[in-house]
């Protein structure tokens, strides 16, 4: 699956994009948050405060509990600042 | 119902006059500029606007649906600029067209209002200590709960 990283959380991930093959285990997006703040200190620091976080899959808000497969599009940003 | 998302200005004009040019069932049309306020001085406070091509503009045709099944309109427009901004640039234009002031002017506000809290921007300032992200406000939140519960 393509994440992606906006605002703040991509400087502190370091990556605006990257291709990740969590297994299969990792099937719904607080499973995917968790993994992903395994996988580097910068990773870590942007997921820490998860009130913060919030996330979209396939260009649509969904909640914590919402499943994640092969082939999503997750999008992890902070809330939004625009108008 | 039209969005666009661009880098460029806008011409408030030129789109307000589009809105209704060849109708003649509108009666009243509104709209809401936002700017770049100058912040920590004098023509300081430049900003970039980050935000997620495609979920953008599917977050703000949601904002228009929404508008357009509560109140009766005639046409509704937003444009949102990306990019580097200064003091006085325009950011966003909200607009609403229908037969009848009071669902044009309430429809306005609540495109700018909802569009705020739902449609995936973010701003960089330029502060004289550096770059810093704008935190979302709760008065956010809170102007766009005040549609939810009407």
């Amino acid at each position: 699956m393509k994440v992606l990283w906006f605002a703040w959380l991509r400087t502190r991930v370091g990556t605006g994009a990257e291709d990740v093959d969590p297994p299969s285990s990792v099937d719904t997006v607080a499973k995917l948050l968790d993994w992903l703040a395994a996988r580097s200190p910068g990773h870590a620091e942007a997921l820490a405060k998860r009130e913060v976080v919030r996330v979209a899959v396939n260009q649509s808000y969904v909640p914590l509990d919402h499943p994640v497969k092969p082939g999503d599009e997750i999008a992890i940003f902070p809330p939004v600042t625009g108008g | 119902m039209a969005v666009r998302v661009q880098r460029g200005d806008f011409d408030v004009g030129a789109e307000l006059a589009a809105l209704s040019d060849g109708r003649s069932d509108i009666g009243a049309v509104t709209s809401f500029v936002g700017l770049v306020r100058e912040m920590g001085g004098p023509g300081r406070g430049a900003m970039t606007l980050e935000h997620y091509p495609g979920m953008t503009e599917k977050e703000l045709e949601a904002v228009e649906r929404e508008a357009n099944a509560r109140w009766n309109l005639s046409a509704t427009l937003i444009v949102h600029r990306y990019g580097r901004l200064e003091p006085g640039d325009r950011i966003v234009l909200c607009a609403a067209a229908s037969p009848h002031r009071e669902a044009a002017f309430a429809a306005c506000h609540f495109l700018i209002d909802w569009l705020k809290t739902k449609a995936p921007f973010w701003k960089l300032e330029e502060t004289p200590d550096g770059e810093r992200w704008v935190e979302a406000k709760a008065e956010d939140d809170a102007a766009a709960a005040k549609w939810t519960t009407r």
